[in-house]
């Protein structure tokens, strides 16, 4: 395998983004990268995407955005594993130029949410449809009922989830492209409206349109490109049962503890050395269940982790300093490749507000369903 | 006018049929081809008992389109007296007191209706065991 580099990015603001369609945003995307870059080609490009047809209408985006890039003609697939469609549409362009087949590959997600479909029914599409979605289900019932199970063996409290929430949005009034640039309390995260017990609105990320990109290359030929090249120095894929309630502990995200191990073998390293995460905080309980997973906090310690300031920015091990997908915004096929983006600015020096000094190695772990598929990648500065 | 899908799932819906993996003895439901546990492919037919006992739950305040009209409500994963573990409604209580633990009678309701057409669908809801009556059994 070859030793494969992050040369460029791009990435619209998140939000929503009535002017801008799903091309658009794909378009504004990958353009940014590309002229970063200088690239004039691309060998293929591989897209994250959750559900193009069902919130707009649109399948097979593949070509249709790689024919509105002005690049008909290249290689080019979406990539589909539900909210962890951007970080497998990463693994997948890894791979392509890792083993050969590609020399200079964009990695994108694209996701347009605001487009009129009833957003709560289409992301159910990647829970288990006959035995959760049909009892009426959802995805914020899914993690509310993590969060449960969560206090229940743990003694987690309401509190610490609120304090994710504010912890995030402290994060993401840092981040110019964030959905939610400002803070909240935790008086006003305790206040607002219930939407799965005990998950409030201010648990959960938002409803967002939103496009990123990533430009790969050879780590041998980055040169071209950047002069501050980024080595991904591992991928990690892994699943478990589909439904929620065929695992063991429904508290205990194992898809990504075995995604994170896979990663942690690949790069030689552990979470100790890890500087810097962006984790899926599609709920406030799925941030402290994926700190668990990644090995950050022992199992059933994750709860003080965000009040205590062990995850904050200028502690032991800043979490989402893009403000995650809570503040940041999840437009779902796109996290993924955004939550690259964060760790690809970290260490280039590049965060503005939200630097963490001296940052070396950083990681990026994004998740669909409901913990059914994980995937985890690490980077390192070279 | 039932769909296809609707009848291919009466005996799971209806019945609370699931599989006995000849191999590993585990009762796997919904039936599937391969059991989880120990990729054996040979099952026998069994009906799971009409109790369970409540892992974790939620309330749902925020419904899908078409169960605007229940919310809130109480949904729970569950398992049987065989071992399976599935999600489910819990109703006609106080959704307050589903918790870990809780014993609920599996009983035959209403669940959605399917479709332009509003095809009934049935299946079963938790409710409340009677205190120190039913337990798990």
């Amino acid at each position: 395998m070859r030793d494969v580099a992050i040369v460029a990015a791009g990435m619209t603001r998140f939000g929503e983004l009535w002017d801008s369609s799903l091309r658009d945003l794909f378009v504004d995307a990958a353009t940014e990268a590309l002229d970063h870059a200088g690239a004039d080609h691309l060998d293929a490009v591989f897209v994250g995407n959750m559900s193009g047809g069902l919130f707009t209408g649109q399948e097979h985006v593949g070509a249709l955005l790689v024919d509105q890039l002005g690049m008909a003609g290249v290689a080019a697939a979406r990539v589909e594993s539900a909210c962890a469609s951007g970080g497998v549409a990463l693994r997948a362009a890894f791979a392509e130029v890792a083993s050969g087949l590609s020399d200079l590959v964009l990695a994108a997600g694209v996701e347009k949410m605001n487009d009129g479909a009833d957003v709560t029914a289409v992301l159910a599409t990647a829970a288990d449809q006959e035995t959760e979605v049909y009892h009426g289900l959802t995805f914020p019932a899914l993690y509310a009922m993590i969060a449960r199970a969560h206090m229940h063996a743990h003694g987690t409290t309401e509190e610490d989830l609120a304090w994710v929430s504010v912890k995030n949005h402290r994060h993401g009034a840092r981040n110019p492209k964030a959905q939610f640039q400002k803070e909240v309390t935790v008086e006003q995260v305790a206040a607002s409206a219930l939407v799965a017990e005990p998950l409030r609105l201010l648990h959960c990320s938002p409803v967002s349109d939103g496009a990123a990109a990533v430009l790969l290359c050879p780590l041998e030929q980055a040169r071209r490109y950047t002069d501050r090249p980024v080595r991904i120095a591992a991928s990690g894929l892994a699943t478990s049962s589909m439904a929620l309630a065929n695992r063991a502990d429904p508290a205990w995200l194992d898809a990504v503890e075995r995604a994170a191990a896979k990663a942690y073998r690949m790069a030689g390293t552990g979470p100790k050395q890890i500087q810097v995460a962006e984790v899926h905080d599609c709920f406030a309980i799925a941030e402290i269940c994926c700190i668990e997973a990644l090995g950050f906090v022992e199992r059933g310690r994750g709860g003080k982790a965000a009040r205590d300031g062990f995850t904050a920015l200028g502690g032991c091990i800043p979490v989402n300093t893009s403000g995650g997908l809570k503040a940041k915004g999840h437009p779902v096929g796109a996290t993924g490749i955004a939550q690259a983006i964060e760790i690809f600015e970290q260490l280039r020096g590049e965060a503005g507000e939200r630097q963490v000094a001296g940052a070396e190695l950083g990681l990026a772990q994004n998740m669909g369903g409901s913990g059914a598929s994980a995937v985890v990648h690490i980077f390192e500065r070279v | 006018m039932p769909s296809p899908g609707y009848w291919r799932e009466i005996p799971n819906r209806y019945r609370l049929e699931a599989g006995r993996c000849r191999g590993c003895g585990k009762v796997v439901y919904p039936a599937r081809r391969v059991c989880p546990a120990c990729r054996g492919r040979a099952f026998d037919r069994t009906a799971l008992s009409r109790t369970a006992t409540v892992v974790t739950s939620t309330v749902v305040h925020v419904p899908p389109g078409d169960l605007l009209m229940e919310a809130p409500y109480a949904v729970a994963v569950v398992e049987s007296p065989e071992g399976a573990r599935f999600a489910m409604q819990i109703v006609d209580c106080d959704p307050a007191c589903v918790v870990p633990g809780l014993q609920v009678n599996l009983e035959f309701r209403l669940i959605r209706r399917e479709g332009r057409e509003g095809i009934l669908c049935y299946g079963y809801k938790g409710v409340p065991a009677p205190q120190g009556a039913e337990g798990r059994g």
